[in-house]
């Protein structure tokens, strides 16, 4: 520790110092990878992207790409506008069906163990390479439907709702409701395979529950659905918030969202760089709107806050 | 005593009788099943588009137009796998492919090690700032940087110290080393959290207790605390190699022409049926399905065979907090 005396830093300025050290990495690769690259981004949105041979070239236009984006592209708007709709549907119904799960897999039963790993699956799986072969797939994909007819291949939808349809149809109920109904049927298995993030982290908040919570309110002679809306309900909600951030942050940067999928295809097929970069800072907007506007409506809510 | 204390209770004697009146274990046993139902249920829809691919890639194409056949093909083969294997090279594919996927996860799971530390046991100015920044790394989509990405390591000049043009680091693993050495990798953002949380669930006295043997701070670091913080690296590590492994989109973006499973997969199919092969789509559809059951089934029996590592320990690290 001699040595160390040279130095002359207060033991405040040498815990400051190790503490950049440590995490110099991010730092780095913050501003090189990230920050860069944003910034760049930005420039690319504004900008006319020409590749050549020693690199690229960079012609300034100045809004164009937004204007061709917002006011010329007919795809673009719909296309964002129906996406956001489908994510507030979907995230509502992937916290539904995770805090469900979490409760029921929370229970003791034989073979817990493999329905956890197999709730868990989609984590590992369903990203990636399985879902580009659905995408591209000829069997599941645009075609599915003219094929259907003739070929029966199990596909990735599991239960199609157009054959539900048909049998209610006999049913006598009216077309409408139904479609309504095949719509949600045809939703499950998306849902289903989003869910098993938010699944764990509900899981672990309910693993976190004190159990003499329960024995106290057993001796009061609470029941168990008592139990679940007056303790483990409660004690949920501050979750909730996490898994709905979670969700939007999910749906919103996975690959299989439209509006990536669109943006991806402006890149490499469509007007470049430049007009894709500019989709993508529209798009990164409206979802920072939508995170803020569900944080403000959630902070209003009365609720049991830790 | 809580047991006790029930037992001689009023309200307790009360209860027993009222449950008497409808015949419990005929009540339990209903949602015994239901409840078997319900998660059958679920199972089925997660284990649907697996089950899907795998009887897929056994079919012939007589098959695919059968309306007899659903999950069982009538002519089982095994000539998609065949084919699957020669055209994709799949030992040496593989073995590339564990490769980049061994570099990035041990990669990246040393350096968000060693920043995750820096976040848990130092006090510093800015500390708040730069892990909001941790956080906002998560929510900041691939696709946004991607591109400019794309094009630095095009063209890649260290930022003006290698003369123009630069370096082109497409078709190398620099891109995939750059990155995971800085902590930026995919999802890192999160293996920050997960790592911080488990630095900061241990006790201070580990550290103290080293401190005054006389171990530096990065001694203690090393022999002290990363030890101890093992089942949380555990849990790092298998992440980002299964999601390095499956990952198609920054794989086929910056590996382009290397013999690596993603890449090969995606032209599998012009591969084995020519430049006609869209003509052909039942066929290539067929090839994909065995090729793709090829690379999920790893990390399938790494999966099977680290569950508990995978479930437990992300409940235990807390990423709820």
């Amino acid at each position: 520790m001699q040595t160390k005396r040279g130095l002359r830093l207060t033991l405040k300025q040498r815990e400051g110092v190790l503490g950049y050290l440590f995490i110099s990495p991010f730092i780095i690769g913050f501003i090189l990878f990230i920050l860069a690259p944003v910034v760049q981004s930005i420039v690319f949105s504004t900008n006319k992207i020409e590749i050549t041979s020693t690199g690229f070239d960079l012609i300034y236009i100045g809004a164009e790409n937004y204007k061709y984006v917002l006011l010329e592209n007919a795809d673009f708007l719909p296309t964002l506008l129906s996406t956001t709709g489908k994510m507030l549907n979907n995230v509502f119904w992937i916290i539904v069906f995770s805090f469900f799960a979490a409760v029921l897999l929370n229970q003791r039963f034989k073979g817990r163990l493999l329905a956890r790993t197999i709730f868990f699956l989609p984590v590992i799986v369903s990203a990636g390479v399985v879902l580009k072969l659905d995408q591209t797939d000829y069997l599941t994909g645009v075609a599915y439907d003219t094929v259907s007819s003739a070929s029966n291949i199990p596909g990735s939808s599991f239960l199609s709702g157009q054959i539900l349809i048909a049998f209610l149809l006999q049913l006598q109920i009216p077309r409408k409701f139904l479609e309504l109904i095949a719509a949600a049927v045809d939703m499950i298995p998306e849902i289903i395979n989003a869910a098993g993030v938010q699944i764990l982290v509900f899981l672990a908040g309910l693993q976190s529950i004190d159990p003499s919570l329960y024995e106290a309110s057993e001796v009061e002679g609470a029941t168990s659905w008592e139990n679940f809306w007056m303790i483990t309900f409660p004690l949920l909600t501050p979750l909730i918030i996490t898994n709905i951030v979670y969700t939007i942050v999910d749906f919103f940067i996975s690959p299989s969202n439209e509006v990536i999928t669109m943006i991806r295809e402006t890149t490499f097929f469509g007007r470049g760089f430049g007009t894709s970069s500019a989709m993508m800072w529209i798009y990164f907007a409206s979802i920072a709107v939508v995170l803020a506007i569900v944080m403000g409506l959630w902070s209003r809510i009365p609720l049991y806050r830790e | 005593m809580a047991n006790a204390e029930r037992r001689f209770s009023f309200k307790g004697v009360a209860r027993s009788v009222k449950r008497s009146l409808i015949p419990r274990s005929f009540l339990s046993g209903v949602g015994v099943v239901l409840r078997y139902l319900i998660i059958a249920g679920i199972c089925y829809v997660i284990l649907f588009p697996l089950i899907g691919k795998f009887s897929t890639s056994l079919m012939t194409r007589f098959d695919v137009w059968d309306q007899t056949v659903s999950f069982i093909p009538k002519y089982p083969t095994l000539n998609n796998y065949k084919l699957a294997w020669e055209f994709m090279k799949y030992p040496t594919a593989f073995l590339n492919s564990l490769k980049l996927a061994l570099l990035v996860s041990v990669t990246q799971l040393a350096a968000c090690t060693i920043v995750a530390y820096g976040f848990a046991r130092f006090e510093f100015r800015g500390k708040g700032f730069w892990f909001a920044l941790v956080i906002l790394s998560l929510v900041i989509p691939p696709e946004l940087i991607s591109t400019p990405l794309y094009l630095n390591f095009r063209f890649f000049t260290a930022w003006g110290i290698i003369p123009e043009p630069g370096l082109n680091l497409l078709g190398t693993i620099w891109p995939f080393l750059l990155t995971s050495m800085t902590a930026t990798g995919v999802k890192n953002g999160l293996f920050i959290y997960i790592l911080r949380q488990m630095f900061a669930g241990l006790p201070k006295e580990l550290e103290e207790a080293a401190y005054v043997d006389g171990a530096g701070p990065l001694r203690t670091f090393w022999q002290v605390m990363v030890p101890s913080a093992v089942p949380g690296m555990v849990v790092v590590f298998l992440f980002a190699f299964v999601w390095q492994w499956n990952d198609y989109y920054l794989v086929t973006m910056y590996m382009r022409n290397q013999t690596v499973l993603p890449v090969m997969l995606e032209n599998l199919a012009a591969a084995v049926l020519g430049d006609q092969w869209q003509q052909a789509p039942e066929e290539a559809s067929l090839l994909n399905s065995a090729g793709g059951v090829m690379i999920i089934a790893p990390v399938l029996v790494l999966y099977a065979f680290m569950q508990r590592h995978f479930v437990e320990s992300v409940e235990r690290t807390g990423i709820v907090g």
